[in-house]
């Protein structure tokens, strides 16, 4: 697979774009998670109305084989509805903070997707045919005068509309007393965690009335409190291995071989202070708000505030590699803390063949990282370079004194503008990314 | 770890960053979805952090002036010496200021009553988010569009407040389990304490500086009775006595706050007044 910068290698170009187009966003409308699906075929949305949205890749067509299909909305389906917590007068968000594919095993799709509370996994099927001549009723659906019934047919499958199907079956409530940021499939297709602030759960797809808690770190005391889990992972091919992400910049591997309840973890991941760095702000920029394994299983990769980290899983007390993001941002830190930008929650992803990451920043920039060649590019997601097939142009921010031509100066970013996630194709050079309400598919330059 | 000033990148007061983030975790209760548990914590570091500042900076203040004053009593005492010096009246005067002085140092950090509380009692790493989860209703009136509401309870006082545009009603509630009425009890004797200092006080500065390094660490353990720090209501009346710059910040906050969020701010402090 091709690598990231522009030059002779590589160059991104606009595909489509999904969404409203008016200034005006609607709340509901904010897409809050994107995920593919094994096979790249499926790309799914959710957004902060608790709806799921799920476009499906269609065939290149034989006329114009230079360029890829394009997604089309697939099905579309209200997930969940807000709720109200009645013991604790609270109101249960009906934001789908996460969706994750299963495997797939048989002609339907199965996704889990979760709110703060609640996880459902949704089986999405094709309908195509239609059973036509019934006995009993009439095609309008009515019971028909069994007197008037004299002789018997077979009922025949005919042909019809294709219809998308989208139903729950299997609920999981009830076992997250905080809010839940993470869902992860384990690799044995059989079980998958689910993470809140405090707490990891354990659950089989089958089973909805319990789950095992697998991590706990609630103090005895909540005065103690020091930190919370953000964000968790199964290991792509252990099915035994997780990953857990704190609120304080370490990384726990926990190996469910080891104990019932991986309270004591394998292996810690953590990277000293630099004590030069230390500001009013340093608990909150060194936050990690995403852990992504890489495909291969061999790396994982954190994002904080204003950087990437890759880490071997074989050397706990640094990042093999380290990417600045958006260092410009270290001297704006009060002014993001006082908008609660310095609160936004980026996500991080590997391209197929982990040579590449990406992940977001404000004004609709997204960064990717050639991990080889150590390129770094940033692109804009705009309406203005939305174009069938327009190559991307690389932007720059400016941090010195002196703005050059065509670069934007660290005051007019847009931090209402934010990519706080992306997805990329495990198998192609197509990425999804997210900007507000707006859903970009961008592609390789097929040469 | 310390907070070392000269490291920061943004020249921000620790005074602005306090109420703002006081600001902060007051608004999280009224939030839609709930109190937020990581990002009240996150808050709550940065009000550490700030308060390590302002009190290295109090500290400084603080002991530049007593070094002033020192100074100051030298001088004088030279001067006194000085047959040219035009009457003992004056000396007195003087002894009688510098005694009035000595008088002050001996109370901690500014002199100013209000601010005793805040650093007898204070514990920081109380986590907001916690026993609100529990006890403290939130938003009340249904849905997160329309608050002209805020129901808080106090786990001192143990008296609920709801403020309704900008009116303030108190009732009673029956004691949560987790209110320790000793913690109630201590917050009036520190205010006891507060009000006759020379009983508890020591005399000399660097005893009271001891006394208050003792009693103002962030670790749970300085203080095994006081177990409600974790109460939000707790935290804003502790910092909106203890800091005279969060409550002159009153007419800055009319300009940036909702009329709502004002007046609940103003509850809070006419509750400190009556406790």
């Amino acid at each position: 697979m091709a690598g990231v910068a522009g030059g002779n290698d590589f160059q991104w170009c606009f595909s489509q774009v999904k969404g409203a187009i008016d200034e005006d966003v609607a709340e509901a409308d904010i897409i809050s998670t994107v995920e593919f699906n094994y096979s790249g075929d499926l790309l799914a949305t959710g957004d902060k109305g608790g709806r799921v949205v799920i476009f499906q890749h269609e065939q290149e067509s034989k006329n114009r084989p230079h360029l890829r299909g394009e997604y089309n909305v697939y099905s579309t389906f209200q997930s969940h509805e807000p709720e109200f917590d009645y013991l604790k007068s609270l109101e249960i968000e009906e934001k789908i903070n996460k969706i994750r594919w299963l495997p797939q095993q048989n002609a339907a799709h199965f996704l889990l997707s979760t709110n703060d509370k609640t996880i459902k996994l949704w089986k999405i099927s094709e309908r195509d045919k239609r059973a036509e001549g019934y006995n009993l009723k009439d095609e309008d659906g009515r019971i028909r005068d069994p007197y008037r019934i004299t002789s018997l047919r077979v009922p025949v499958l005919m042909p019809m509309d294709l219809m998308v199907e989208a139903s729950p079956r299997r609920i999981f409530a009830n076992a997250h007393t905080y809010h839940i940021n993470s869902i992860s499939v384990n690799s044995d297709h059989e079980t998958y965690l689910s993470a809140d602030d405090l707490r990891i759960n354990l659950w089989h797809l089958e089973i909805t009335d319990r789950s095992f808690n697998i991590v706990d770190i609630k103090p005895a005391n909540m005065e103690e409190l020091t930190e919370v889990i953000t964000a968790a992972e199964c290991h792509p091919h252990q099915c035994n291995v997780f990953v857990y992400s704190s609120s304080k910049g370490t990384i726990r591997l926990c190996d469910m071989r080891a104990a019932a309840l991986c309270d004591r973890h394998s292996k810690f991941f953590e990277e000293p202070e630099d004590p030069s760095s230390r500001s009013f702000f340093s608990e909150i920029i060194s936050s990690i708000s995403d852990v992504k394994f890489s495909h291969s299983g061999r790396y994982m990769m954190t994002r904080d505030y204003l950087s990437v980290k890759v880490w071997d899983l074989n050397m706990e007390n640094r990042p093999v590699e380290t990417y600045q993001v958006h260092e410009y941002l270290r001297s704006k830190l009060c002014s993001l803390y006082e908008n609660d930008c310095i609160f936004d929650k980026f996500e991080c992803c590997w391209n197929g063949s982990d040579s590449a990451i990406m992940t977001g920043s404000y004004n609709n920039f997204f960064r990717m990282f050639d991990r080889n060649t150590r390129r770094d590019i940033t692109l804009e997601a705009s309406r203005e370079s939305s174009k069938p097939r327009a190559t991307l142009k690389p932007r720059k921010v400016s941090t010195g004194g002196k703005r050059k031509k065509d670069e934007i100066s660290v005051d007019s970013l847009d931090f209402n503008k934010k990519i706080l996630h992306t997805a990329w194709h495990p198998k192609d050079n197509v990425i999804a990314v997210a900007a507000t309400n707006n859903l970009y598919i961008f592609q390789d330059k097929i040469n | 770890m310390e907070v070392d000033r000269r490291a920061m990148e943004c020249a921000v007061d620790a005074q602005s960053l306090i109420s703002i983030s006081l600001m902060k975790i007051h608004n999280s209760r009224t939030q839609r979805g709930g109190i937020k548990l990581h990002k009240n914590l996150l808050v709550s570091y940065v009000l550490r952090n700030a308060r390590q500042v302002y009190i290295k900076e109090k500290y400084a203040e603080i002991y530049r002036m007593q070094q002033y004053e020192e100074v100051m009593a030298v001088c004088n005492e030279i001067q006194e010496l000085d047959p040219l010096d035009l009457g003992a009246e004056d000396g007195d005067e003087e002894e009688q200021g510098r005694a009035a002085c000595c008088g002050e140092e001996s109370r901690p950090a500014g002199s100013r009553e209000p601010e005793q509380p805040y650093y007898r009692s204070c514990c920081m790493e109380a986590p907001p988010g916690s026993p609100c989860d529990q006890f403290a209703p939130n938003g009340g009136g249904g849905g997160g569009s329309h608050c002209n509401k805020t129901t808080v309870l106090d786990l001192d006082t143990h008296v609920v407040t709801t403020v309704e545009n900008g009116f303030l009603h108190q009732d009673c509630c029956c004691a949560a389990p987790q209110c320790a009425p000793g913690a109630a009890a201590r917050k009036r004797k520190v205010d006891s304490g507060g009000c006759a200092p020379d009983a508890e006080e020591p005399s000399d500065f660097t005893a009271a500086r001891k006394r208050l390094k003792r009693e103002d660490c962030s670790n749970p353990d300085c203080n095994p009775d006081y177990t409600d720090t974790s109460n939000i209501s707790n935290l804003i009346s502790i910092f909106g006595s203890g800091f005279s710059g969060l409550l002159s910040r009153q007419a800055d906050l009319e300009q940036v706050c909702s009329k709502q969020a004002l007046a609940s701010l103003g509850a809070w402090t006419r509750a400190i007044v009556a406790f």
